[in-house]
């Protein structure tokens, strides 16, 4: 393990994050991990790394971040406007810094969480067999917590070549600004009213601001599914939840492992990176999807990353 | 012994497009509950699942739509529901220790027209079934509650409750492993804790296990 970069201001809520701990959720444990895996995956690919590698995912604001020494890094997901000594870099593609080079970000362009990936992978604190942060729990990634200034941050001894300029083209990325997400009717679908049904699938829903990792408070139609009260199941990442009070919640990455509420849809696993880059404030509409189109739009996903591994 | 057919029916609800809701009731029931689990430990063993959690009367299965289809996965859950659930071994015995001085003690045992002592006394007299770990690191859902404690959640959740407070609502009891935001009456309070982040697992309570609360002074 070496330190490769220090923190000298650590932006709005950086944290270190890998794919999760799925197994986690049996104890009542959030899954964690990257909120949109597509970003992460191809930030670390543009490195050489494993895709489940530790990345930075930073949100609405970037880091201040300063080399310890020459590393390969990549930027995907959210626009934050990254810089390197004071010039514009690319996101999506691999670019060195020499030890003593400064990463900046400026103002917000597009979408809400950027991956910054660096060779060899971020290293951080492993807990029940991740290094995602886990802010609840204190555990996993720097501490449990959210980069402050003076963190250094450590990467894994790797044998890989670093090389820069590996790059995914445009039209293989998500296409972050469309807000529109897939759906497929969920198991309580049935009990919404029949103008509920419709306003699920038309409506526009705003995120509200008291929307985090854990899930978005979606504020818009009302949608009324009355009904016995349900025996509480597993949840997964993507459901959308209906309380009692009739505003939709959208479970992200640190969603609680269980509840009874109705589930009235599921976000296609495809739409998951769209939702995990909208800011609190930002619009969305629930288009409803098939199964069959959600696997479609998955492989094609699946077949942009794995351009990356040629 | 051939399997026998189950008299479960059993409901596969898609969950997007890599998980699914398979229902196998809507009561509270422990005979459910015990073969929820079995299903989960076995859907678990198969490679096409990542994950398999129970309900109260339910699988959450995410699996790897690369390897599985819906309907094929559909039909696998409902060949396994069908055979006889392996004799279940009893979980392991929890003694809880409970301070009896919850905020809600006084108020529950007027709207269940009980004694606080009564209260106390109900609670402490049956095993409870641990049916499912989740909501927070931790918690577990326990039940089945006396009849006599059966009371809805509180109108209003509290934003806070502290950790180590034991709580009842409907037909389940169960103590708040971290402080979180929760809406569940409070009669008490335990020193033990349940979530135990050092640990793997990291709760000291697992579905299936057994427990039982037991009066202390302080």
């Amino acid at each position: 393990m070496t330190e490769a970069l220090r923190v000298v201001q650590p932006g709005l809520f950086t944290t270190i994050q890998d794919i999760g701990r799925p197994q986690a959720i049996a104890a009542g444990v959030p899954p964690g991990g990257a909120m949109d895996r597509f970003a992460h995956s191809a930030a670390n690919m543009l490195v050489g790394n494993e895709r489940g590698a530790a990345t930075l995912e930073c949100t609405l604001s970037g880091p201040y971040l300063v080399a310890e020494r020459d590393c390969l890094i990549a930027i995907t997901g959210a626009d934050l406007d990254p810089h390197v000594n004071g010039a514009s870099v690319p996101g999506w593609t691999g670019v060195l810094l020499a030890a003593g080079d400064e990463l900046t970000f400026g103002r917000r362009r597009t979408g809400a969480r950027a991956y910054v990936a660096v060779g060899g992978g971020v290293a951080g604190d492993r807990w029940l067999g991740s290094m995602s942060t886990n802010l609840m729990c204190g555990r996993g990634g720097m501490d449990g917590r959210a980069l402050i200034s003076g963190d250094v941050i450590s990467v894994h001894d790797s044998t890989v070549p670093l090389i820069a300029g590996r790059t995914m083209s445009e039209h293989l990325r998500p296409r972050y600004e469309e807000r529109t997400l897939h759906a497929i009717a969920g198991p309580h679908f049935t009990r919404l009213q029949p103008e509920s049904r419709q306003a699920l699938f038309e409506a526009t829903y705003a995120v509200s601001h008291d929307s985090n990792r854990m899930g978005y408070r979606l504020e818009g139609a009302r949608l009324d599914a009355p009904g016995d009260e349900l025996l509480s199941f597993g949840l997964v990442a993507g459901v959308v939840q209906l309380p009692s009070g009739g505003q939709p919640i959208l479970l992200m990455a640190d969603h609680q492992t269980a509840g009874g509420y109705p589930i009235v849809a599921t976000v296609a696993s495809a739409s998951m990176p769209i939702a995990a880059q909208l800011a609190p404030g930002d619009e969305l509409r629930f288009t409803e999807t098939s199964i069959e189109v959600a696997l479609a739009l998955r492989a094609d996903q699946r077949a942009a990353l794995e351009s990356l591994t040629n | 012994m051939p399997p026998q057919r189950s008299p479960v029916k059993i409901r596969v609800h898609p969950l997007g497009d890599a998980a699914v809701l398979a229902e196998l009731g809507t009561r509270l029931d422990t005979a459910l509950n015990t073969r929820a689990i079995a299903l989960a430990a076995a859907l678990k063993k198969r490679r096409d699942v990542r994950q398999a959690v129970a309900g109260h009367a339910s699988v959450t299965v995410q699996f790897d739509p690369d390897q599985v289809t819906h309907g094929a996965l559909a039909a696998a859950i409902r060949r396994l529901a069908a055979k006889r659930p392996p004799m279940e071994e009893p979980g392991r015995l929890h003694r809880i220790p409970v301070v009896y001085d919850g905020p809600d003690l006084v108020a529950v045992a007027a709207k269940l027209g009980l004694s606080p002592e009564q209260v106390i006394e109900h609670h402490g007299r049956p095993i409870y079934r641990a049916f499912l770990i989740g909501f927070v690191p931790g918690w577990a859902y326990l039940g089945p509650l006396p009849e006599e404690l059966v009371l809805p959640r509180r109108s209003v959740p509290r934003t806070q409750v502290p950790a180590g407070s034991v709580a009842i609502a409907g037909h389940q009891t169960g103590v708040y492993p971290l402080v979180s935001p929760g809406g569940w009456h409070l009669i008490g309070r335990t020193s033990v804790r349940l979530f135990l982040p050092d640990s793997d697992p990291p709760s000291l309570f697992r579905a299936g296990d057994r427990v039982k609360f037991f009066p202390v002074p302080e």
